[in-house]
């Protein structure tokens, strides 16, 4: 049972970045426009010189 | 120097540009997709003076920074574009924080929630001894900084609610995370022979706070679309200083200012005519379709309309003392009277908060008189503060109204009142009013005279902004006719127009000017006999059909308008309307719809004057067209952004819809109740259990939403 020792410290650290992930995300302004991001994905106007 | 390398130049030019701020803020009611997007951002990004330039398809909205510009510039590139456009007020349309704010707790909670659950997995399926003990400190690691922090919206009502001396649904919920995680804190330390119950504390707060989110998400939705149509209208006006023109807003107006009106505007304070002759709209304030006549000495109230001929107004009262406002002040007192409807949630939750705490004492009060134990009878009594815990309950109201509203606002319906869709499902009998809700205001003609008045006629109006008068040029381009060359062409303000056409004298206008009889517009030629050119009101596009639907639907409708019985007796016949009354003052409509809610009707109202605010906010549900005046639209429930009458049906249609299924939801979790709260109450509840029935409950209800209304 000694790998637990490793094991869960582990699989906290990822639930933890996982979760510093989301709320980068969420202050990075990810979330306000959810509609236009998706059409946004499809339009090829900043292929060559991506936007702010 | 110069740059070694492309790169080196390209690093230089990379250096991050200065935060942009945004100066300007548009309304676009039109765009819907990604060409919108790219077609909006490339017109503004080709307008000189932009720096910068960003929509949000989500709110309908661009964001542009183009310091000192003119915003009208903004709207006349878009315009040249193809978007419709209109300025906001940046200030009125100020973020909220909450929504976020409960995002960023939902990710806690459901961070620990399955790490937890993940832990607890061991200790179910057998771990003992110290395996079971290292894995209770790592569950309490994570869950007593997760439930401290994510839990915070939950012990704060409750801790309010108590401060009142009162209980809400808050303190159950409360008095479980907190009983769950202490007793679960302390069988963590081996000071308690208790089970972990960390998982189901993490639970509770990881489900309901996705109820809180979408409760919040959606009355933020609303009360943000609601602040954008009032940021719409920022009243602008002409102040004359010492001879010279200059705009300033409405606000800034003082008793004494004299302002200057052109054809079309719409008077920003009450007044009395220093010159000029005008004819003026006053449909929003009475409901009349004819346009008065008005000269220098006639008082003019704000909300009013100027059709013809330029003013001067002496400003009487202005800001908060016009007549408008003030009418506005004592409408918002009576809305507030209606906020005190008590929603579904609220009555189960008066029922719901006593009953768990009385189960919860009574279970931990019997099993400590019967075994004597009491850590056992706690555990027990947790198992029934968890289980019972409004989850599902929570979960079961705000995700059928978020999904309702959202389903209303894609067909154009701006839901603004938390308590809306219940009161709507009410309703029976639904009371239009006419002149702005169910016809559009601009006049058409209703009576085509012979080819060679229309023509003359129209060559006349021609030269004028008058809706009548554009009204005969567009039966004439209708009938392939051209204008008449009528030459020398003179306005008379509030009586008519005057030309002259192969040296014969035209006139068109009222019946004493032109020479005709009776009421109406008429063209009198040199020579020839008066022609009346009699005008009806163009109907709505949906209105017909939508007054068939609710006829077929059960509802009863009526039509109360301030205008006078011809016009209301066309239109109720034209709308197979039933009950029509005319000349109404704006306190008879107010005295109808309250007569029909004594005889136990329920009437939704629909209207857009400022005769309609007082029927709006005493009926039980109130519509208004998004082009109505301010005080009617902060007066009723529903606002339709497309203006139009014909999502009515729709409206009740869903609202009754969605009361079913909210219904449905919780009688959903309160079977789940019904058989896990015996099983709790004689212990045979374990953590494993009360997890189970509390996921499987809330999706139960969560997915029951989700389903096709």
């Amino acid at each position: 049972m000694n790998v637990l020792a490793f094991l869960i410290p582990i699989s906290v650290t990822l639930g933890l970045a996982g979760l510093v992930a989301f709320v980068w995300a969420l202050r990075s302004g990810q979330y306000e426009d959810p509609a236009g991001d998706q059409a946004r994905a499809l339009s090829s106007d900043r292929d060559d010189r991506p936007g702010p | 120097m110069t740059a070694a390398c492309p790169a080196c130049a390209g690093v230089e030019m990379a250096r991050p540009a200065p935060a942009l701020e945004t100066t300007h803020l548009l309304h676009l009611p039109d765009i819907h997709c990604g060409a919108c997007i790219a077609g909006v951002e490339r017109a503004l990004g080709a307008a000189p003076g932009v720096r910068a330039a960003r929509v949000n398809l989500t709110r309908k909205r661009v964001a542009i920074t183009a310091p000192g510009l003119d915003a009208a510039t903004l709207v006349a590139a878009l315009a040249e574009a193809g978007y419709r456009a209109q300025p906001m007020d940046a200030a009125r349309t100020g973020a909220d924080r909450t929504p976020r704010d409960l995002l960023t707790r939902i990710g806690v909670a459901g961070f620990a929630m399955m790490n937890v659950m993940l832990l607890s997995v061991a200790v179910w399926s057998g771990a003992t001894g110290a395996t079971a003990q290292v894995f209770h400190l790592v569950s309490a690691a994570i869950a007593i900084p997760a439930v401290a922090y994510a839990a915070q919206p939950f012990f704060g009502s409750a801790l309010q609610a108590l401060r009142a001396r009162r209980l809400n649904m808050d303190v159950p919920i409360a008095l479980a995370i907190l009983l769950a995680s202490l007793a679960s804190l302390a069988a963590a330390f081996d000071l308690a022979p208790n089970d972990g119950w960390f998982d189901a504390a993490l639970a509770l707060t990881f489900f309901l706070l996705i109820g809180r989110y979408l409760d919040t998400a959606g009355r933020a939705a609303a009360r943000s679309a609601a602040a954008d149509l009032a940021a719409l209208d920022v009243p602008q006006a002409i102040r004359l200083e010492d001879g010279r023109e200059r705009v300033v807003p409405a606000a800034d107006l003082a008793p004494g200012d004299l302002i200057l009106l052109r054809p079309g505007d719409r008077l920003p304070a009450d007044g009395e005519i220093v010159s000029g002759r005008c004819d003026l709209d006053r449909s929003a304030l009475t409901g009349e379709s004819q346009p008065a006549p008005a000269g220098p000495g006639d008082p003019v109230a704000a909300g009013e309309t100027c059709l013809t001929g330029a003013l001067t107004v002496r400003v009487l009262r202005a800001g908060r003392d016009t007549a408008l406002a003030r009418m506005a002040e004592t409408i918002a007192a009576a809305e507030g009277q209606r906020t005190r409807y008590a929603g579904l949630a609220d009555r189960a939750a008066r029922l719901y908060a006593p009953a768990v705490h009385l189960l919860g004492a009574g279970t931990f009060l019997g099993w400590l008189a019967a075994t004597g134990d009491g850590w056992r009878a706690l555990d027990v009594a947790i198992s029934v503060l968890v289980i019972t815990c409004p989850c599902a309950l929570g979960l079961a109201v705000p995700a059928v109204s978020t999904v309702a509203t959202g389903r209303l606002f894609r067909a154009g319906l701006l839901v603004k009142s938390p308590t809306a869709l219940e009161r709507l499902s009410e309703v029976d009998i639904v009371a239009f009013d006419k002149t702005g809700t169910l016809t559009t205001g601009t006049p058409r003609l209703a009576v085509r005279p012979d080819d060679a008045a229309l023509a003359a006629a129209a060559g006349l109006a021609r030269h004028s902004a008058h809706p009548m008068s554009r009204a005969i040029v567009a039966a004439a381009e209708a009938a392939g006719l051209a204008p008449a060359p009528v030459r020398d062409i003179a306005e008379h303000p509030g009586d008519g127009v005057e030309g002259w056409l192969d040296g014969r004298r035209l006139r068109l206008g009222r019946a004493a000017f032109a020479g005709g009889a009776g009421d109406g517009l008429w063209l009198g030629r040199d020579g020839t006999a008066p022609v009346a050119l009699p005008m009806a009101e163009t109907l709505r596009p949906g209105a017909a059909p939508a007054t068939a639907a609710l006829a077929a639907a059960g509802y009863g409708t009526a039509l109360l308008s301030g205008d006078a019985a011809g016009p209301v007796r066309r239109l109720a016949a034209e709308t197979g309307i039933a009950e029509a009354h005319a000349d109404l003052r704006p306190a008879d409509k107010t005295a109808w719809v309250e007569a029909r809610q004594d005889e136990g009707h329920r009437v939704l109202m629909v209207g857009d004057g400022l005769n309609d605010t007082g029927p709006l906010a005493v009926a039980h549900a109130g519509l208004s067209p998004g082009s109505a005046l301010d005080a009617a639209r902060s007066a009723s429930d529903v606002v339709a952004l497309s203006g139009d009458v014909g999502a009515v049906p729709l409206l009740l249609r869903t609202a009754r819809g969605a009361m079913a299924r909210m219904r449905q939801n919780i009688g959903l979790a309160l079977a789940y109740n019904a058989i896990s709260i015996p099983l709790a109450v004689t212990g045979h509840a374990s953590p494993l259990v009360a997890a189970l029935a509390m996921s499987a409950s809330s999706l139960t209800v969560t997915l029951n939403a989700m389903r096709r209304l």
